[in-house]
Order: structure tokens, then sequence, then C-alpha cells
């Protein structure tokens, strides 16, 4: 299925939840979707028989500076097509549904994002840092971030 | 007699080199490399072992993190003395890719512990280690009253 189409049906399915499609330089195309949605959404593409998207291929975080994202790359093993799922994010607190009950895979993806991005997953089954160490202080991959000098005495 | 002494515990310990196994990085792939039939390490007695405690070398091999640090230095801690370390590449010597702006790699394992050997490379081909090897040896050879500290 196009991703025009894809959004179409999602459109008729979920109205207003789903803002537009970012088709220009993106293969495939991002579908925005409102934050809240997100959980939702997922369980119909991954549900539906005409789309079936049954492979989270990736999760990652984005800092836009003013504005985060979390982007879903999606994959349909069975109908050999793609999409992306956009999720936009306030600067403050940003914090969205879990898809880790939709696609387990997610999980090990949305403790990354929320370890370098600081984003929270609401109802995740286990949301903590994955790759820096427990007691780290800050979100590396923030655009704002601050190195800090020493980290158990040792030099950064 | 005492320097006949020193001679043959330098040339038992430098003949019986047993090395930790510790690669975190690419490092490890010539690590294990060096360590097969085709370089053969062990004809300088240096065999690999899987516990601190049964080792008198370690081999750091590969990028330490800082949340890696802390393994480095309790591993460090658990080998018996008279103790041994070779910096394995670049990352181990000085953070080496990872120098500027990284927040997670510790820039040079002799931060956290004493090195006796640097062998440099990205990653050092097993001739380098080899070599870097000898010249532990080497070092080795020249200690006195038993390799006790000054």
């Amino acid at each position: 299925m196009e991703a025009q189409a894809i959004l179409d049906t999602l459109k008729g399915k979920f109205g207003d939840a789903v803002v537009e499609l970012q088709s220009e330089g993106f293969s495939p195309a991002f579908v925005v979707v409102a934050s809240a949605a997100v959980n939702a959404i997922a369980r119909f593409l991954r549900d539906d028989p005409a789309l079936s998207f049954d492979s989270l291929m990736c999760l990652s975080g984005v800092d836009y500076k003013e504005k985060f994202a979390v982007a879903y790359h999606l994959h349909s093993l069975k109908h050999r097509h793609a999409i992306g799922l956009k999720a936009m994010l306030p600067r403050e607190n940003p914090s969205l549904p879990t898809v880790d009950d939709v696609w387990p895979a997610a999980n090990f993806h949305e403790r990354e994002a929320f370890d370098l991005f600081g984003i929270g997953f609401e109802g995740s089954k286990d949301l903590r840092r994955i790759l820096l160490p427990e007691d780290w202080e800050g979100h590396p991959l923030r655009k704002d971030y601050k190195y800090p000098d020493f980290y158990h005495g040792i030099k950064v | 007699m005492v320097g006949n002494a020193d001679l043959f515990v330098n040339w038992s310990r430098k003949s019986s080199l047993w090395y930790l196994l510790f690669a975190t990085a690419c490092c490890g792939i010539e690590l294990m490399q060096a360590g097969a039939s085709r370089y053969d390490m062990d004809r300088f007695g240096a065999v690999f072992r899987a516990t601190p405690r049964q080792s008198d070398l370690m081999l750091v091999a590969g990028t330490i993190t800082h949340k890696m640090a802390d393994r480095v230095k309790r591993l460090y801690d658990q080998m018996p003395e008279p103790k041994y370390v070779i910096s394995m590449g670049s990352c181990a010597n000085t953070g080496g890719p990872f120098y500027k702006d990284s927040y997670c790699v510790v820039k040079g394992v002799d931060l956290l512990i004493p090195v006796d050997v640097y062998i440099p490379g990205c990653p050092p081909r097993p001739e380098a280690l080899i070599d870097g090897i000898m010249r532990l040896q080497k070092i080795i050879m020249r200690k006195k009253n038993y390799g006790a500290k000054a």
C-alpha cells in the first residue's frame, strides 16, 4: 500500500489524531500523529489485514531543539511495504504511550531513547537506562547537554 | 648468588605470562588472532585465562567506557601480584577515535590502572602485539630482588 493510501486509511479511522504526511525527502514517508494516540494507531497498523505492519524496524528519538520527536519505522513482511510514524513532543517533560505491548522489540529502543534523550514511555514494561550507568546525570544526545567534568573521579 | 636467583625468577615469570581474556572491542579480534595457531602466542608461554585470579598479565584490548571502568579496576584488583598491564590499541592508550567529544569513553586506561607497555595501532596487528609482549618480557628480566617494589 502506498503512503497516501495508508494516510487516508488512518485518517478515516482516527480523524484528527493523524496530522499530516511528510513525504518530501523521506523514504518511507512519515505519517505525523498525535503523541497520545500512538499506541492505538500502532495496534491498528499491526492488526489491520490490509496493513499488517508486523515488524518494527527502528524506533528513535529526535531532538529538533524547540521540540522532541519519536520516529517509528514499520515494515510488513506480508505485504512488503513500509511506513514511518512520527510523534512530536514538547521540550518540557516529553512523554508518550509505549508500544512495547504491540511490538515487544520496542522495549530496547524505548530504553535507548529514554537513556539518551530523556523521553518517557508511559506504561512501559521496563524503562531503565540501557547504555549509560544507572547513576549517570542528564541525557547526552540532547542538543543542550553539557558534559560533566568528572565521572566517579575519572576525567570525562 | 642473589643475582642468579633473580635471573631464574624473572625467567620463570616472563616465560609464563598468562593473560586475562579482556577484550572490549575490535582489538579483541586481533588478540584472538594472535593467540591462534598462525601467530601462536603460546610459544612465549602466554596462554589465556578466563579468570583474573589465575592471570599475570592484563591485556586491555579495546575501548573502555565509563560504565566499564569500575569493572576494569575490579578485575585488576583481583589479579595476584606480580601483575602487568599491556594497553593494546589507540582506544586503550588515549581514547583513540573517541578522544574528542565523547561523554562515555575513558581517555586512556592509564587513568584507571598502571600500564607497563603501550601498543599503538587501530587495531595493532598480531606482530605488534607479540612485540609488546616481548618488550614486557624484557622489562620483567630487568627486575631486581624478586621484583619487589622499591
